[in-house]
């Protein structure tokens, strides 16, 4: 489950996952093809995000909630009008 | 608002944005909290440098940053559905509680029920198989799929 962290000064690190090393181990092609859309029925890309919830910094990572539905919402900005 | 239903349907909720956790806090604090009435109940993910929005296909390179994308993940960690909008609309949350019901209801029955166009909750599923091909118009309308 989701892990506190204490920020520093800085913005948390990037944890680079399945998303990178996917990409520096596609080859030419398959790096072209990882720009375009996911496909439904395939599997959603991992990852490990920094996120804020409950009043706390925590390290999220999607295949920990492997056994329950996941709804993913991407958005275009805090503090935007939508 | 509609968080407790996505509980009640086994559901966790990700958002995600490019801004950093601070300006998710600051925005939880400081208009979201307002708006709803208690804190954002789910987690508010960073995807600082947009990599996990290109490996979903919905970062905008020109803007730098993420497109309204909505995926349905399933237990299993694979993309069931997704809704990709541009900026200025905002979602429906109600028909991704739908459509959460709906791929729910089909895992559950491993496959032999599908939903129709405008399925909800209690109505008509139809069960695919030889003798439904050709016969769906015996036993669903179309005016059913316009019904609440």
């Amino acid at each position: 489950m989701p892990e506190e962290f204490k920020p520093g000064c800085k913005r948390p690190e990037i944890k680079k996952m399945s998303v990178a090393t996917e990409e520096t181990t596609a080859q030419p092609a398959a790096k072209e093809a990882m720009k375009s859309m996911v496909k439904v029925g395939k599997p959603a890309p991992d990852f490990t995000a920094a996120a804020f919830y409950e009043g706390k910094f925590v390290n999220v990572t999607l295949s920990e909630f492997r056994g329950k539905w996941v709804l993913l919402c991407f958005y275009p900005g805090d503090f935007t009008f939508v | 608002m509609k968080y407790p239903e996505f509980q009640a349907l086994g559901a966790e909720v990700l958002s995600m944005s490019v801004d950093s956790v601070f300006v998710h806090k600051m925005w939880n604090d400081h208009e979201l909290s307002k708006m709803v009435g208690h804190d954002v109940p789910f987690m508010m993910c960073s995807d600082q440098d947009g990599g996990i929005g290109k490996a979903y296909g919905i970062y905008d390179e020109d803007s730098g940053v993420e497109t309204r994308g909505r995926f349905i993940i399933d237990p299993d960690g694979n993309i069931q559905g997704f809704e990709v909008l541009t900026p200025p609309v905002g979602r429906n949350v109600k028909e991704s509680i739908r459509q959460l019901q709906a791929f729910q209801l089909v895992r559950a029955s491993a496959g032999t029920e599908a939903t129709p166009s405008g399925w909800r909750p209690g109505k008509q599923t139809l069960k695919p198989g030889p003798d439904l091909v050709g016969n769906v118009w015996k036993v669903w309308k179309v005016e059913e799929a316009f019904t609440e």
